[in-house]
């Protein structure tokens, strides 16, 4: 009797946590999925070829198609453009500087200097990047005496190199030392047993750090606001201030007459930046070898 | 014991320590005979793998190791040449088999080309792969599939690729760290029956846990117990006459 009350109680348990590991798992999906359906619900039918491929409106023009009751004609292809070149330049610089520094701090992992630089990685990781945006204005744009492409870069190189770095050291930890001996019990040199033996290997998980990094900066409006500052026109001159996504998405809040464009920007934004994940997830499981 | 007649490797009062107070192989001195196969035994923690891994200098991989003594190679004192020579010249086949996981196979048999920076043309290195694939047996079963990557071979293969992989440099000596610990009992008689074929061309120095396994393979036989040599013999003598107590109880299943 005793025995059967006994599993009543433990099945009760059982159905209790069951339950609250559920609701728990519905707090932590519901906002993803309460944006997701907003801005979709928002923004998909401004979404379109047009929308992609032309130019901000000037004020002037969207203030007159505001006041005849037309749709705000014109896209956010300036800031298409400037987002992917920024993001470019800014891994160009980042990817060879994070995947050295972090196969660095992995061979390395006992001595002195790689545990304060592999401190000070998580400390560049957590800097808040309206700071990164000032310092980058003070270091580059300052002394360039004017807002640039370029200086949007740097601040985006920044915050991009500790996420390149630091999954880059973790890749490289998890290989098994076997392999590196393996190599060098053939008397392949060292750097030789880096460069082919030990980077393939983690290659993988390298490329997804590297873009889980490109969809995590790809966002960033405050850096860019110091740096590339915007503009109405598609730009290729890196020199010259430049637009991106989430500057147009600032922009367009804080005009009365482009506050339709809001959406369709986000809606833009927020799907380059799922598909980075979801891509980097695939790689991820498609390319997994430890 | 009789002298080795035709040493290859001799080893001289050879010295691995860990820390600065614990010694893992002490003044281990010997010589080991071209072309047979030498077995180093002991319990756990004897210092076996240490030993081997002091012969191609594994250690010097790790600051903390320190090793003195001398190791010559044909005559020659391999702790003054350079590591990747030298460890071109004495090969290693690890206790998990690691062929390289990016690797197909036959750049897998090709790897220590690769690694060394020698470039040959396409014809040659079908050949040496072909050869050395033959060598451990393995060419009829991946023939068809050299393209594909070295890991999804069985446990039992990837050892006999490693060991190809190890054999295409065409080194002296092939030291094995228990090599088929991680296999099953028809994947070890496949390796072991492979080793009796390859000390033809290979002096083998293999690591094993397995008593048994000494027996069937080896030609002579070193027992080691807490870092010292205590006996270096004929396997048959060692396992029929040990004249030490401890290899006796060693033997007989009384210790590790």
């Amino acid at each position: 009797m005793k025995s059967e009350k006994n599993l009543k109680i433990r099945i009760a348990k059982s159905r209790l946590l069951f339950a609250s590991v559920c609701v728990l798992s519905a707090i932590t999906a519901i906002p993803l999925i309460a944006i997701l359906g907003e801005v979709l619900l928002k923004g998909w039918h401004q979404l379109n070829w047009a929308f992609l491929t032309q130019s901000t409106p000037d004020p002037y023009q969207a203030m007159m198609a505001a006041d005849a009751g037309q749709p705000v004609p014109g896209g956010i292809a300036n800031g298409i453009v400037g987002t992917c070149l920024m993001l470019l330049v800014a891994s160009i610089l980042s990817i060879p500087v994070g995947i050295m520094c972090g196969i660095c701090l992995s061979e390395y992992r006992k001595s002195k200097l790689a545990v304060v630089v592999s401190y000070l990685t998580d400390l560049l990781q957590g800097t808040p990047s309206i700071i990164i945006g000032i310092i980058t204005y003070i270091w580059v744009v300052v002394p360039m005496k004017g807002y640039s492409a370029f200086a949007g870069s740097i601040s985006l190189f920044i915050m991009m190199l500790p996420l390149v770095n630091r999954s880059t050291e973790e890749t490289m930890n998890v290989l098994p030392p076997s392999l590196k001996e393996a190599g060098l019990a053939l008397g392949g040199s060292y750097w030789r047993v880096m460069l082919k033996v030990m980077l393939p290997a983690s290659l993988g998980s390298i490329f997804t750090g590297i873009l889980l990094a490109i969809s995590r900066v790809a966002g960033e409006t405050a850096p860019l606001m110091f740096t590339a500052l915007g503009g109405a026109a598609v730009s290729w001159n890196m020199s010259k201030p430049m637009a991106a996504v989430p500057l147009l998405i600032w922009n367009f809040f804080n005009d009365p007459n482009l506050q339709s464009l809001i959406w369709g920007a986000s809606l833009f934004l927020l799907i380059f930046v799922l598909c980075l994940n979801l891509l980097s997830k695939r790689i991820a499981k498609k390319w997994k070898i430890y | 014991m009789e002298d080795i007649l035709n040493p290859i490797l001799e080893i001289k009062d050879l010295c691995v320590s860990y820390t600065s107070k614990v010694m893992a192989v002490k003044h281990v001195s010997l010589a080991i005979e071209k072309n047979s196969i030498t077995a180093i035994m002991g319990p756990s923690g004897c210092g076996k793998s240490t030993l081997l891994r002091a012969i191609n200098r594994m250690h010097e991989l790790y600051r903390n190791i320190r090793v003195t003594g001398e190791i010559l190679l044909n005559g020659e004192n391999v702790m003054e040449m350079e590591p990747n020579e030298e460890r071109r010249h004495i090969g290693m086949v690890f206790q998990r088999p690691n062929p390289f996981p990016t690797m197909s196979i036959y750049d897998n048999v090709l790897a220590g080309y690769k690694l060394n920076g020698i470039r040959l043309p396409k014809s040659k290195k079908d050949e040496i792969v072909e050869t050395n694939l033959r060598n451990v047996a393995l060419w009829d079963e991946v023939k068809d599939s050299l393209t594909k990557r070295g890991i999804f071979l069985s446990g039992g293969q990837q050892q006999r690729l490693c060991i190809a992989r190890a054999l295409a440099l065409r080194p002296d000596v092939l030291l094995m760290d228990e090599p088929t610990s991680a296999l099953d009992p028809i994947a070890t008689k496949y390796c072991e029956d492979l080793m009796d074929e390859l000390k033809k061309q290979v002096t083998i120095l293999i690591v094993t846990h397995n008593m048994a396994q000494a027996k069937r393979i080896s030609d002579r036989s070193i027992f080691m117990f807490l870092g010292d040599l205590i006996e270096y013999d004929d396997t048959e003598t060692m396992f029929t006459h040990p004249k030490d107590p401890r290899t006796l109880a060693y033997l007989n299943g009384k210790m590790g």
